[in-house]
């Protein structure tokens, strides 16, 4: 089972990304910001992440650049999934190293064919 | 007369902040509606399965204010309105679709496409029934980035559908927030899309401009000019009542070559369907048409 690690400063996205990833049956844990999605990656290596851009704490990019530096063994997909719908903010997080971006809102379809991109279903 | 599946018999109609009394849908409108459809596009109601009649022709009556679907039919009959027939046509057609759908299918293409270039011709492409036009726009992506990385050529590619609304929005290229976001590589909306205000896209003009599009009915209207190397054609036919379909199939294999291949639907065969095309060896779900039985010409 492929796991997903959700990081969003809001609960109820989190909750809402959980309830759809776990009918896709991907494993799910959450993280409310950067910090806390940095120190559940050390612990155990998701297969994807799904990042939202603003959080307090340590934003999106903030994590993506960390987690740069932690030297992981293996590298998880990195899934963009934002209110930033601009095309300048898209060419950052890919430059920074995001597989795939989702614009918010998103519905069931979207998380599925973006999963499927990046090969998790 | 089958009715839709999910099809309910009174639909309560808002226009504005008022709630209308209404009178349930009589079996000879819905026939109306079937005859029309049918006739239009040779597409049955019956099959309609994920589609409730009255739900799909709501924003329409809303539109034109109109508060029943007895009305609606009425509207439809008596003819002063001469656009009415078509945007109830365009609205009970089935407009699902998806940019990549079922990638491995565009694998096959690709290399049903160099085999075509390696008997010295440019490939001819048809997409037919391509909906809004996803299905062209993610065929002129991938050639385009083959064009870029191997020098290789455009293929033609002709795009139509029985929808005129479809077929305008396809020719426009615009596309909602949620439409881009399946099936569409986050790297390809970057390369080919433009974000407009209202998360809006749109695609680039040199995305749209090897594609040809234009209206046309597969069940009554010839076939676009020339021979097709490979025609597809998926999630069409199982719309279509027997004679219609026959008739469709007919039309594809009228416009294409001899060696040329036909792309049906995932969950689509010809298996029972029609003798005129037979499976091909090259692909899932390619077919190519059967050797013509013509007694004429036989010993």
């Amino acid at each position: 089972m492929k796991t997903c690690l959700v990081v969003d400063d809001s609960k109820v996205i989190r909750k809402v990304a959980r309830h759809i990833l776990e009918t896709l049956d991907l494993q799910v844990r959450e993280a409310g910001d950067g910090r806390e999605a940095l120190e559940a990656c050390l612990e155990d290596i998701p297969d994807v992440i799904l990042l939202d851009w603003n959080m307090p704490v340590m934003s999106g990019m903030d994590f993506l650049r960390a987690l740069r530096d932690a030297n992981l063994a293996r590298r998880p997909r990195i899934v963009f999934c934002t209110t930033e719908n601009g095309m300048a903010h898209i060419r950052a997080a890919i430059d920074a190293g995001a597989d795939e971006y989702i614009m918010k809102p998103f519905d069931r379809d979207t998380l599925e064919s973006k999963l499927q991109l990046v090969g998790m279903i | 007369m089958v009715m839709a599946s999910g099809w309910t018999p009174a639909t309560p109609v808002r226009t504005g902040s008022m709630s209308m009394a209404q009178s349930p849908l009589s079996g000879q409108s819905l026939a109306v509606l079937s005859a029309l459809l049918e006739a239009r596009t040779g597409q049955q109601i019956a099959s309609h399965r994920s589609t409730r009649v009255d739900t799909v022709l709501l924003p329409l009556m809303r539109e034109r204010r109109i508060d029943t679907l007895d009305q609606l039919v009425c509207a439809v009959l008596d003819g002063r309105d001469p656009q009415l027939a078509g945007r109830v046509i365009d609205a009970l057609v089935n407009c699902e679709t998806s940019f990549f759908r079922d990638p491995h299918v565009f694998d096959n293409i690709v290399e049903a496409v160099a085999e075509v270039e390696r008997e010295g011709r440019r490939a001819r492409i048809w997409s037919a029934g391509c909906s809004t036009g996803q299905e062209p726009l993610s065929l002129a992506m991938m050639f385009a980035d083959r064009q870029q990385t191997q020098g290789r050529p455009m293929p033609e590619i002709v795009a139509t559908d029985v929808s005129e609304a479809a077929i305008a929005r396809a020719r426009s290229g615009c596309y909602t927030q949620f439409e881009v976001q399946r099936g569409l590589p986050i790297r390809q909306l970057v390369r080919w899309f433009e974000g407009r205000p209202g998360n809006e896209w749109v695609a680039r003009p040199e995305l749209l401009r090897p594609i040809s599009f234009r209206q046309m009915n597969l069940t009554i209207d010839p076939a676009p000019s020339g021979q097709f190397d490979l025609v597809l054609c998926r999630n069409v036919m199982l719309y279509f009542a027997p004679d219609p379909k026959e008739r469709a199939f007919r039309t594809l294999a009228g416009a294409m070559r001899d060696t040329g291949l036909l792309i049906l639907g995932a969950g689509e065969t010809v298996m029972g369907q029609t003798d005129l095309f037979q499976l091909a060896s090259v692909g899932r779900g390619m077919y190519r048409k059967s050797a013509a039985p013509d007694p004429v010409f036989r010993a």
